[in-house]
């Protein structure tokens, strides 16, 4: 049966189109679309079990189910460790009462106002703190350049890091401001 | 011809409008209110229950204006994909101006049922004040009220029926929403708060199943433990449907005795959930006594529950129509449901752990089920692997599927076995069941998938497609095939601005696309949306990946449109294009 439309003509068979088959041509189409190695990062072509935990919003399931019936450590909680720069202990803060990256900085200069976060994050300029976290890679991250929901999910803990020690990387608390003011 | 004509012409309204009364789904009646003039305006009157499957494509003054005497209101918010984190929560949605206009417009609102809504406790009070015949609310992975809404609710509604809240999380205002009920409350029918984090009061709760001789329907949520159950359920054998809340306390034999005494009584009881904490397995065999009149059985939240006792309780329940599990059921278990359960029509297997690990179940359950359960028409199935030949088992199997969702826990995985993609089996499922009108896909998955559901997927009204085709061929052979396909949604697929733009008008014929991570530029959809002028045509800019410059060959993140109306909404956030 041919099909006419965008001056293709198909024809209805079993196998894979283009003939042919084998890792060849898993290759071949891997190169043309988009694969899910390539979102997680992973810069070799090979088709391959990818880290899945890196996608946001795989497998489809939804939030609240998410949060309430999974057992590990995806649990209804997600407790993690923050560290402030100059402050004598840690703090643990629930990132799934948090619904976005404002919500999150308010929340910690609840916990750590004393020394005047909150009040340096809000002059991005002037701010004499930036906020990184820990990824399940195991990467020190600059929090606010990924939508709220992928880092929630990928973030194992936190740190307020003082800007001088972060001189030289270019780090600007502007940007998750920017994120900030985008209601995320 | 022309007599015959005439006496149509003198058909009474009233007639006309008894004979609409017996019409009850709104296809039915859109249909007949396409048929000439004096239809229309009958149906029109007459019109009671009106759904809206996309909040933005009409204007709630739109809505009283044609149909004044509407008391029951369904209406859809968020797009789907909005369930698995890819819409921001103030994307929109709201039900606010919609209650407004209802209540300005003298609406006699009793009914109303909504669907991923933004709902504030600003509307439930205005619900609760202005409408005095309020009946039912059911709210359905809606947000943005606390347990003060709810309150209201409870206080003001005189004559509720219905209070269904499902997979929603309200903030907790701890102001004992439960107890505002009024001792005068006696109407309640249907009362599902399971999903509630909060405390509420026992005491309260006991004394309003009481007092509500009618109340068919209760889900409770984790804080009602077993011995309160216990007693609630000694004052309402009459239940039809139950949500056991949490289970989770080890009762000792006292307390476990009258538990299954006062399970006993409840012979009525066809529809189970709950079991949100089960710690031990040792209250669970007072459970067995209804389960062989069990149509429908929840256990996708008892994630306390393991395998072996899941099965044992399974045995029991040969009546089940429906059933949701976990995937800690495993294939064994799925092969005790195909043998147990014949009259099976629907069936949901959700992941246990969102990394796979152990558990989980592969196709070999699917097909176990396929060749025990005959009557299998709905199934949800997330699985650790799949094969083309399972698949066309399957299909062989049961050719009465209406909803086939399958979703691979690695969504690129190809056949376990061959290693190919899972073209076939899936194009054997479009084959096979000629009344599929709904598809999730998942696996490697290639462009010659989307041409078997362009030819064979004639019903086919809603298709999920994430990382799967490989080029624009595919989606167009999907939108040039199915002629009855209203949503499509496609995350992560290499389908780009020739398929979007190949058919503007087949959107038009449908409720809404969605396209995230794809191939899709700002021109072309600008190009689309300057064309369309009745379509919205949407960008979420949440993550500020685009740049306000209007470089139309950037790649657009995430694209949404819908038609419409009543035009571009006016309610949209600033991270919310549309073009």
């Amino acid at each position: 049966m041919a099909i006419v439309g965008l001056g293709l003509e198909t024809e209805l068979r079993l196998g894979l189109p283009g003939g042919g088959g084998g890792v060849s041509c898993l290759v071949e189409k891997n190169e043309k679309k988009r694969v899910f190695s390539d979102i997680s990062g992973d810069q070799n072509n090979e088709p391959k079990t990818v880290n899945k935990s890196q996608v946001v919003g795989w497998p489809p399931v939804c939030s609240y189910r998410r949060k309430n019936s999974f057992k590990g450590d995806e649990g209804s909680k997600m407790y993690m460790k923050v560290s402030m720069d100059g402050a004598p202990f840690l703090r643990k803060i629930d990132l799934s009462t948090h619904k976005n990256y404002l919500d999150l900085v308010l929340a910690l200069d609840n916990l750590f106002g004393c020394f005047g976060i909150g009040e340096a994050l809000k002059n991005s300029e002037n701010s004499d703190y930036v906020l990184i976290y820990e990824d399940k890679d195991g990467d020190w991250m600059l929090a606010g350049d990924v939508p709220w929901e992928m880092f929630s999910e990928s973030c194992k803990r936190l740190r307020i890091k003082k800007r001088v020690d972060a001189k030289g990387i270019g780090l600007h608390a502007k940007d998750l401001l920017k994120g900030i003011s985008n209601g995320e | 011809m022309r007599s015959f004509q005439s006496m149509l012409n003198y058909f009474p309204e009233e007639v006309l409008e008894h004979v609409f009364d017996f019409l009850t789904s709104h296809r039915d009646r859109n249909a007949v209110s396409l048929v000439c003039k004096s239809w229309y305006t009958v149906e029109r009157f007459s019109r009671e229950k009106v759904f809206i499957g996309n909040c933005y494509a009409i204007s709630p003054e739109r809505l009283i204006s044609r149909f004044p005497r509407v008391r029951s209101l369904t209406l859809k918010g968020k797009p789907h994909f909005a369930d698995f984190n890819l819409v921001p929560h103030d994307w929109g949605g709201y039900v606010q101006p919609w209650i407004e206009s209802m209540a300005k417009g003298g609406v006699n609102l009793e009914e109303l049922r909504l669907k991923r809504m933004l709902v504030s406790d600003e509307s439930l009070e205005l619900l609760a004040n202005f409408f005095p015949n309020f009946k039912s609310l059911v709210l359905v992975s809606c947000e943005g009220f606390t347990t003060d809404g709810l309150a209201a609710i409870a206080s003001n509604c005189r004559f509720l029926r219905e209070l269904d809240l499902q997979e929603i999380e309200v903030e907790d205002r701890r102001g004992q929403w439960l107890s505002c009920f009024p001792d005068s409350c006696t109407s309640l029918v249907s009362l599902n708060f399971a999903c509630l984090k909060g405390e509420v009061n026992l005491a309260s709760l006991e004394r309003l199943v009481a007092r509500c001789r009618n109340l068919r329907s209760l889900r409770v949520n984790h804080a009602v433990p077993i011995d309160a159950l216990q007693r609630i359920l000694m004052q309402a054998p009459q239940l039809v449907d139950l949500g056991t809340g949490s289970f989770g306390q080890d009762p000792d034999s006292d307390s476990y005795n009258k538990l299954e005494t006062a399970m006993q009584q409840c012979t009525s009881i066809t529809s189970l959930s709950g079991f949100l904490e089960v710690v031990t397995a040792r209250c669970l065999p007072a459970v067995y006594p209804i389960c062989r009149h069990l149509t429908s059985l929840n256990l996708s939240y008892a994630a306390g529950i393991y395998s072996d006792e899941l099965v044992k309780l399974i045995r029991h329940c040969n009546k089940l129509e429906r059933l949701l599990v976990l995937d800690t059921i495993g294939d064994k278990g799925l092969g005790v449901v195909a043998s147990t359960c014949k009259e099976l029509q629907e069936l949901r297997v959700f992941p246990s752990d969102i990394h796979g690990g152990n558990a989980a179940v592969t196709e070999e359950g699917l097909v176990a089920i396929s060749a025990g359960c005959p009557k299998l028409n709905s199934i949800l199935y997330f699985c650790q692997q799949m094969t083309n030949a399972a698949l066309i088992m399957v299909a062989k199997n049961c050719p009465n599927f209406i909803r086939f969702r399958l979703a691979t826990l690695n969504p690129t995985i190809p056949d376990a076995v061959t290693m190919q993609p899972l073209d076939e089996g899936f194009g054997a499922i479009v084959k096979s069941c000629k009344g599929l009108k709904r598809l999730s896909v998942s696996g490697l998955l290639t462009d010659q998938l989307f041409l078997y559901i362009g030819i064979y997927a004639e019903q086919l009204e809603m298709l999920s497609i994430a990382f799967a085709g490989d080029s624009d061929k595919g989606m167009f052979y999907v939108l040039n095939g199915c002629k009855k396909l209203k949503k499509l949604e496609i995350r992560d697929s290499p389908f780009g601005d020739v398929a979007l733009l190949e058919d503007m008008g087949k959107y038009e014929t449908m409720r809404s696309l969605w396209m995230s991570s794809c191939e899709v530029t700002l021109g072309a959809c600008k190009t689309l949306a300057q064309k369309m002028p009745r379509l919205n045509v949407e960008i979420i800019n949440d993550s500020d990946q685009m740049e306000a410059s209007d470089d139309d060959k950037q790649r657009v993140e995430k694209m949404y449109l819908y038609r419409t109306l009543v035009g571009p909404r006016k309610d949209a956030p600033d991270f919310v294009w549309t073009l």
